[in-house]
Order: C-alpha cells, then structure tokens, then sequence
C-alpha cells in the first residue's frame, strides 16, 4: 500500500478523534498534574495556585529517595521474573495445536479480568497461617507446621508477577508466534541442543519483543499500589502507595503530583537508557 | 564407505501414514533426490533422516551406527531448509561459524574454515554483510555455506531453490551438483519439481501416498518408469488404456503396435514419440483440440473418443494444423512403454 503524505487540514481528518482523545483524557490531566505539583499546599485545607518548589524539595530525602530506588528496583524484578517465565511459557504456548492455544489464552485474559483487589486477597489467604499453601506442606510434612508467609517482600513480588505474567504472555505471543520454527531447528542441525538453540537463537531472534516486554512489564509494575499494600510491610511500600496515601488520605494532592511526575521522568530516563544501550549494542 | 540404510521407515499422524515403510539404500558420496507431490511424505522422510521427526517404526543407519533414537545434534547433519532459516542476528560469517563455534573450534581455525567457505560458495567480500541485505541466491549460499561447515557425512535440502525465480533456480541446480560432485558429499534433496530432479540426483526416488514408487537413476524413471504414476509425474506422457486382439493393440482411436501385454493394460507413450501425419497414413487417426506453440516446442492435443494425445514436435517437424483439423498419428519405434497393472 503506497501511503501519501496528508497535505490539506482535511487529510488529518481520521486522526482528529484520536487525537481529541488522547488530548482531553490523557494530555490534559497531565498536564493539571504537573501544574499541581508547581502549586502550594494549605495546611488543612487543599491548594492554592502559586509557583513554588517546595513539593519537589520535599521529595529529595533520603527516605524518598529510597523508596524510588526500592520501588524501581522492585518493578525491574518483577519485569525479569515475569519475562523469565513468559518467554519459555509462551515459546511451547505457540508450538501447541490451535485449540490448545485458544484454550490457554482464554484462561490469562481471564487472569486479566480479575481486579488488583481479589488478587490481592486470594495471595493473602494463600500465604495465610491458616488457610494457606503452608497448611498443605505441613500435611505433606515438608514443614513442621504451617507458618504466615505474609507480608512479606516474595509475598509482594509473587503477587505482582502473578499479575505482570499474563500481560508479559500476551505481549510476547505475536512475535513468537511469527518466529519460523526452521530457526531452532536449524540450529539443531547444527549441532545445538535444545536448550542451547534456544539461548543462542530463538532468544536473539526475540530480543526486541523480549526488550518491549520488560519495559511495559516495568512501567506496570511500577504502578501497582494495592499489592504492596496488601501483601508487604511498610519497609515494602512503592512509590505508588505513597502517592495514594499522600493523595487521598493526606490531602497533600500537590506533595502527591510532584511524586507523580518525579516517578514518570524517572521512568522515561531509565527506558530512555535501555533503548540506547540497545541501540548501541545493535551497532556493535 | 558409510551407505545410509532405511528400513521399514515409519511416520504416522494420527490415522495417516505420513511415510509408509520406507526400505531405501543410499550408497556413500550419492546426490538423491527424493521427489514427488506436495502431501506424498517426502519432506516427512527427509525430517526422520534428519532427526527432526521421530519415526513411529523402523530404523536408520549410517556407516552401520544405528541413529533412529539419536537427537539431531549429535547427528553432524548439515542441513538447508525451505526458508533457508539464516540467523538473522549474525552476519554473513556468523551464520557460517555458528556451527563450528558450537563445538568451540579454537578461533585461528575457525576464521580459516570460514574463509574456505566462503570461497567454496562464492561470497568474498560480504563475510560481515547482514543476512537480511543479500540476494536470494547469496542467501542460499549462506545457508549451503552453514550447512557444510563442520564436513557433515550427509548433506540434507528440504525444497531448498523454491523461493528462487526459475533462472536463478536452474543456475542453481547446476551450482549444487557441481559443489557436491566436488565435496563427493551424500546429499539428499527434497523437490517437486521434476526438472530440477533429472539434473541434480544420480538416484532419483518417486513417492506418493508415504511410499517409495520407483528409485532409480533419472533416465530410467524417464525411459523405464515403475508405474502409471511415475510415468505421468516424470515428464509429460500418453497414458494410454489398450486391449490386445491378435498382433496389434486397440485403443481410442485406433491401434498402436503389439507390445508385450495380455488381455488389457496401460501403457506409457512419451509426446516426443508420438508424431502427426496426414489421417489417411496414422494408426490413431483424432481431432485436434488445441495447439500450444511454445517455440522451441510444438504441443499438439489431439483428442479421439474419451482419449487426449499430446504430441511434441520441433517447430520445424510439425506440419501446420489447427483446432478441429483431422489429423493421424504414428508411434515412433520402441516408443510403447508397458507400465504393469
């Protein structure tokens, strides 16, 4: 298809919804937020619009600053964790028949249509002294008795890359699905065992879709707010909660959108630097 | 000299015999082509030889090592397939040392192997080109190149010159028993196309329906095929239904010179032995339905009751007719083929 460039106002006509949309429902709150986040805070009250940077002052403290480092980092493992698995997963995913496929398909957008909260609750209880998955290692007398194995930090992580697993799946499908399967079994021919031909050609047949995973897998791990709260201690909180808890139940919607645009730029700086690196080992 | 020995080779999906024991011998340094309809097991085979596909019964051996349960890579097959598979993360030189960096050649001899492949297939110059920057013919000779790297004992090619045009493909064919005449390599070669199978194999092995119907050299499927099946898939041919009666022949149309067949039978008449004449001089005499001048050549249809005839003839032998002329037809001598029932 030869695609023409648009050259009257009218050419642009198809793109105007989109547009429209993406403007009043996407750039527009944005744009309040990182207004907000410039405003001063009334003390028991809400805000006044002003220019200071108090809110982004505030925010260079060490204890915020280490629950960004947490909350990245948290978010990076995540993304590893949830790839590691998906990629294999979604490798004999695309080698089963048609139906098989479907079948497993259904069953993660089904995952997908659960809500953080009812994830959140069925980790609770499965990590429960009582009702959990230690009670059935107890009766199989792998553990001498059942133990609460929440909240904690891998009660958080197992929630969130419960969570991030499908999305990972999802994301990855396509490209596997395209990849000619003559390319691992080339690689057998050659003299590669399967594990081999995995690791030295159908992962860098793979690696921008692989790359495009773990950066959305990141940036949507990095807004989870609820499972860090329901699974994890204090010590476990992200960013995101913070956030919340600055916004709803402190009343500091200013302290809270300078947090906000502080984690989106240092979001965009850290996808920034991994497509680079990328790109720069493309070049090489 | 290692021969590779099929028996009894097996391949079923669900309820249909992919590959229906396959017995074949193939003797060592042999270029076969293993050819035949799309559906008639041939890539099937080729996928067992190569340890791509299990066999649900029979066995393989090379040189008298039974490889029927050996996994591919230990097999030390060199194999090209359809969509030629290059890796497209690596260039030109790292599609062809993959396999050799596999088995950790030290680097000195690596790059020298590389360099005498790249030679063998005519690619200097473009060691560090990338793969998706090549013609289709220098991609096949990537993949022929990667292939042969680690002088595998057989040399396989599933419908390799497929995505070829039809020049290329025939320079091609030409190219590849050359280099396997050179190599003096086992090679086994997948194709549809009968063409390419008469100018590349030694053995020529016809399939259909999982099963071997004739393997033998490209003549003598051409002059002496095993069946109806065979003569019709290799080349163009008259099959013709006949009965006998006394010393002659009766078919459609006519009468064909006795041959060795009892009672009733098919026998085989190549285009090129058939010739046209004037009605009165034929022993077939029929109409003509349609004349397809395609220059070098000259194919007539003649059609006479249910039966068709094509004949071909040099543009300079042929006598001009037309559709609906009466035309007869002679056969050249030794030119009826008895194929058995």
């Amino acid at each position: 298809m030869k695609r023409e460039r648009p050259r009257a106002l009218a050419d642009y006509l198809p793109v105007a919804v989109p547009t429209a949309v993406l403007a009043i429902f996407f750039v527009m709150p944005f744009g309040i937020m990182v207004a907000i986040s410039f405003f001063k805070r009334v003390q028991g009250g809400f805000y006044t619009p002003d220019f200071v940077f108090d809110n982004y002052a505030r925010f260079l403290s060490a204890f915020f600053g280490r629950v960004l480092g947490f909350s990245m980092g948290l978010a990076a493992l995540v993304a590893l964790i949830a790839v590691s698995i998906a990629l294999p997963f979604t490798v004999q995913l695309a080698a089963l028949r048609g139906r098989a496929q479907v079948a497993w398909l259904v069953a993660l957008l089904a995952v997908l249509s659960l809500s953080e909260v009812i994830i959140g609750f069925a980790w609770a209880t499965l990590f429960s002294r009582t009702a959990g998955i230690s009670n059935i290692l107890a009766f199989l007398g792998a553990m001498a008795r059942p133990v609460s194995l929440s909240p904690s930090f891998g009660a958080v992580l197992t929630g969130m890359v419960y969570q991030a697993f499908p999305y990972a799946v999802l994301i990855l499908y396509p490209a596997v699905v395209r990849l000619d399967p003559a390319l691992a079994e080339a690689s057998r021919t050659l003299g590669a065992s399967p594990v081999r031909a995995f690791l030295t050609v159908v992962l860098p047949a793979l690696r921008h879709a692989v790359g495009a995973t773990l950066i959305l897998v990141f940036v949507f791990a990095l807004g989870s707010y609820l499972l860090p709260q329901m699974l994890g201690q204090p010590q476990h909180w992200t960013i995101s909660v913070l956030v919340t808890d600055q916004a709803v139940y402190q009343s500091n919607l200013p302290f809270a959108a300078a947090m906000a645009v502080f984690l989106v730029l240092a979001c965009l700086g850290l996808i920034g630097i991994a497509t680079l690196v990328g790109r720069q080992k493309e070049l090489a | 000299m290692p021969d590779l020995v099929l028996e009894g080779l097996t391949r079923t999906f669900g309820a249909v015999n992919a590959v229906d024991h396959v017995d074949l011998t193939i003797k060592a340094g042999t270029f076969v082509c293993l050819l035949g309809p799309s559906g008639c097991g041939k890539t099937t085979l080729l996928r067992m030889i190569a340890g791509l596909e299990e066999p649900t019964s029979g066995s393989l051996r090379l040189d008298g090592r039974d490889l029927t349960h050996v996994p591919t890579h230990r097999r030390d097959f060199g194999m090209v397939f359809q969509s030629l598979a290059l890796f497209q993360h690596l260039d030109v030189a790292g599609n062809i040392a993959y396999p050799l960096k596999l088995r950790n050649v030290p680097r000195e001899r690596l790059e020298a192997r590389v360099g005498e492949l790249v030679d063998l297939v005519r690619l200097k110059g473009f060691e560090h080109r990338a793969v998706s920057k090549l013609s289709g013919g220098q991609r096949q000779r990537v993949a022929i190149a990667r292939a042969l790297a680690v002088e595998p004992s057989l040399f396989l090619l599933d419908e390799p010159l497929s995505a070829l045009d039809a020049k290329l493909r025939e320079a091609m064919q030409v190219e590849l028993r050359e280099l396997q005449r050179r190599l003096g390599i086992t090679t086994i070669v997948v194709t549809h196309d009968q063409r390419e199978a008469m100018t590349m194999g030694d053995l020529v092995v016809v399939m259909n329906g999982g099963r071997i119907r004739q393997a033998a050299s490209p003549t003598e499927v051409y002059r002496r095929p095993a069946d109806a099946f065979v003569a019709d898939f290799i080349g163009t041919t008259n099959l013709i239904k006949v009965r006998r009666k006394g010393e002659v022949l009766l078919c459609e149309g006519g009468q064909l010179p006795r041959a060795d067949i009892a009672g009733e039978g098919i026998v085989s008449i190549r285009p090129e032995s058939l010739a046209l004449v004037r009605p009165d001089r034929g022993t077939i005499v029929g109409t003509v339905s349609f004349v397809r001048d395609l220059g070098a050549s000259v194919e007539t249809f003649v059609s006479a009751g249910d039966q068709s005839y094509i004949v071909v003839a040099s543009p300079d032998a042929w006598s001009p007719v037309q559709a609906g002329d009466k035309v007869g037809l002679t056969v050249a001598p030794g030119g009826v083929l008895v194929l058995p029932s």
